[in-house]
């Protein structure tokens, strides 16, 4: 073999080698400085000084930042996370390096919002950061939309939703829910029924399929809550009538009480229990019912989504 | 081999201490490290953070200006002085020219690097009056501007393995931008789907973590650096740099000279 030939393979094994070597050194360092990056946002929290000196490229970077917080919110939600420290000045810095960036308020909020494990359970913050995008962007309807579904689902807040939807509606092009919703807000329209109605209207309006499988899930599970306490209230009557509860479903049918085997949203039928609570079969698959699972059950970490439809 | 490697390396630190460039850009970063300390004065309460932030942040830069522009020129001045032929001429392999060149360049941006350092602790001692323990860690951030310094030089005299000096030191200086945001891109390929996230995972994973090298905010706020990271990032650098060189010497083995 020739010189040249020898140092060619040489150095072609030791390139391949090392490039190798350097992708499983980088999975090493990935592992030793976990969540680096963005405990370093906290070195330069303040929106005004970061947009100084950005020099100008505040839109690349308000575009890194917003990676930044999805990413943050992803890796935190997937392991199960209760605390969500660095979610809100991460999207503050985000939107006050582009005040126009709304998909940071419309998720942002989103992410704030809810109870943990769903969300940071943030409802103030996330109502100020949807203020702040109302102040920057007072012609998206959705972003009043939003902020009034915040304030009725996270804080119970009729009045402050009502009046949102009723300022989204003045907006021209908004979506002619949001007057229907401020009239149902100010009436103090039934829970059940109210939660419903939001949950279509995002189901609706939304061109994200996240969003649009969240608004599914959450609407399979109100149908299982219902379902599940008119069945309790059914099996109740029958133990009134009978002095026992119904050993199943076809006992209840026989007394005139029930038509049909009742099935869930997923098209299995509920489970009747010995003690006349009823039962679904697999509770996994409804990460947002409050009512149906068994005594003692765990939900698990992270939400399980199932398709849209 | 050593003898002739180690004979290339001498030369090349020899000439670049010669080149007034380099006296003018270590005195701009010495005056950056001094300006911290007004910079601080004017703050409340954050001189040491500002002496230790601009003082790295001067060293990291002017370091990077210093090997990329130093290091555009390693191969093709040789080429256009003629002195190459002069070298390859003699018993020196093209590999060994290579190698020697690197570690030349190195060499020069590990002395400049020592010299500035003491500006950035001169400035330190200044406003803190003493040492402190945490300090101890801004010799770890330094450690890890020298491993970036490897990297870049490096990359530099891969790309002037075969490109012209303006656009070597463009590909350099971009591939120093890209790799500082390298665990952005890391990020972005983990939330594509596809051929976008293969190619954005290969990207990823090709172009330099210069982001893990950088700690200057973290030791300005006397947090400590794990031993963990300094060996990961230490055996990284040295890999990287190890793949940059093998390219440059696959490359020019194989230019034709005439």
């Amino acid at each position: 073999m020739s010189g040249s030939r020898r140092v060619t393979l040489v150095f072609s094994v030791l390139l391949a080698g090392c490039l190798s070597a350097s992708v499983l050194l980088l999975r090493r360092l990935d592992q030793a400085r976990t969540d680096a990056t963005l405990e370093e946002v906290l070195y330069i929290s303040s929106p005004k000084a970061l947009k100084r000196l950005s020099l100008g490229y505040d839109g690349l970077l308000a575009d890194i930042y917003w990676t930044r917080a999805v990413q943050y919110f992803g890796s935190k939600h997937h392991a199960g996370a209760r605390r969500y420290d660095l979610l809100a000045p991460l999207l503050e810095i985000t939107t006050a390096l582009d005040p126009h960036l709304l998909v940071a308020y419309e998720y942002g909020a989103n992410f704030l919002a809810p109870k943990a494990p769903g969300g940071a359970g943030m409802p103030e913050r996330a109502i100020e950061l949807e203020e702040f995008g109302i102040h920057n962007n007072p012609n998206e309807w959705r972003l009043y939309y939003n902020e009034g579904f915040i304030r009725y689902m996270e804080l119970k807040d009729y009045a402050g939703a009502s009046e949102v939807f009723a300022r989204g509606a003045r907006v021209p092009n908004a979506h002619p829910f949001l007057a229907i919703l401020a009239g149902k807000m100010a009436e103090h329209a039934g829970d059940q029924q109210m939660a419903r109605m939001m949950w279509s209207t995002t189901y609706q309006t939304t061109k994200d399929n996240n969003v649009r499988a969240n608004a599914a899930a959450h609407l399979r599970a109100l149908q299982v809550d219902e379902d599940v306490a008119n069945l309790e209230a059914l099996t109740g009557r029958y133990q009134q009538q009978t002095g026992r509860f119904p050993a199943s479903f076809s006992e209840l049918e026989a007394a005139g009480l029930l038509r049909g085997t009742p099935r869930d949203p997923f098209g299995h039928t509920y489970q009747l229990m010995p003690d006349g609570r009823v039962e679904v079969r697999t509770p996994d698959d409804f990460p947002f019912i409050q009512k149906g699972t068994p005594p003692g059950y765990v939900p698990p970490l992270a939400p399980k989504f199932l398709p849209a439809d | 081999m050593r003898a002739r490697i180690a004979h290339i390396a001498s030369n090349t630190f020899r000439e670049a201490v010669r080149d007034r460039v380099l006296y003018n850009l270590i005195v701009f970063a010495l005056l950056m490290s001094g300006a911290s300390i007004l910079v601080g004065q004017i703050s409340i309460n954050i001189e040491r953070l500002v002496v230790i932030n601009l003082g790295l942040t001067a060293v990291s830069l002017f370091g990077m200006v210093i090997a990329i522009f130093i290091g555009i020129g390693l191969v093709s001045k040789e080429i256009e002085k003629r002195t190459l032929y002069t070298v390859l001429s003699r018993p020196v392999r093209r590999w060994e020219f290579i190698v020697g060149k690197f570690f030349g360049l190195a060499g020069t941006l590990v002395v400049n690097t020592f010299f500035m350092a003491i500006g950035v602790f001169a400035a330190l001692l200044y406003v803190s009056h003493s040492f402190q323990k945490p300090d101890a860690w801004v010799l770890v951030a330094l450690y890890f501007i020298i491993l970036q310094f490897l990297i870049i030089t490096a990359l530099t005299l891969f790309f002037s393995s075969f490109s012209s000096p303006l656009l070597s030191a463009v590909f350099a200086f971009s591939l120093f931008v890209i790799g500082s945001f390298a665990e952005d891109l890391r990020g972005f390929a983990g939330i594509t789907q596809g051929v976008t996230r293969w190619l954005a995972t290969g990207a990823a994973y090709l172009v330099p973590n210069f982001s893990a090298l950088n700690v200057i905010s973290s030791v300005a706020h006397s947090n400590p650096v794990s031993g963990q990271l300094i060996l990961y990032n230490s055996a990284y650098a040295l890999v990287y740099a190890t793949v940059a060189i093998s390219g440059a010497v696959l490359v020019f083995e194989h230019r034709n000279l005439k």
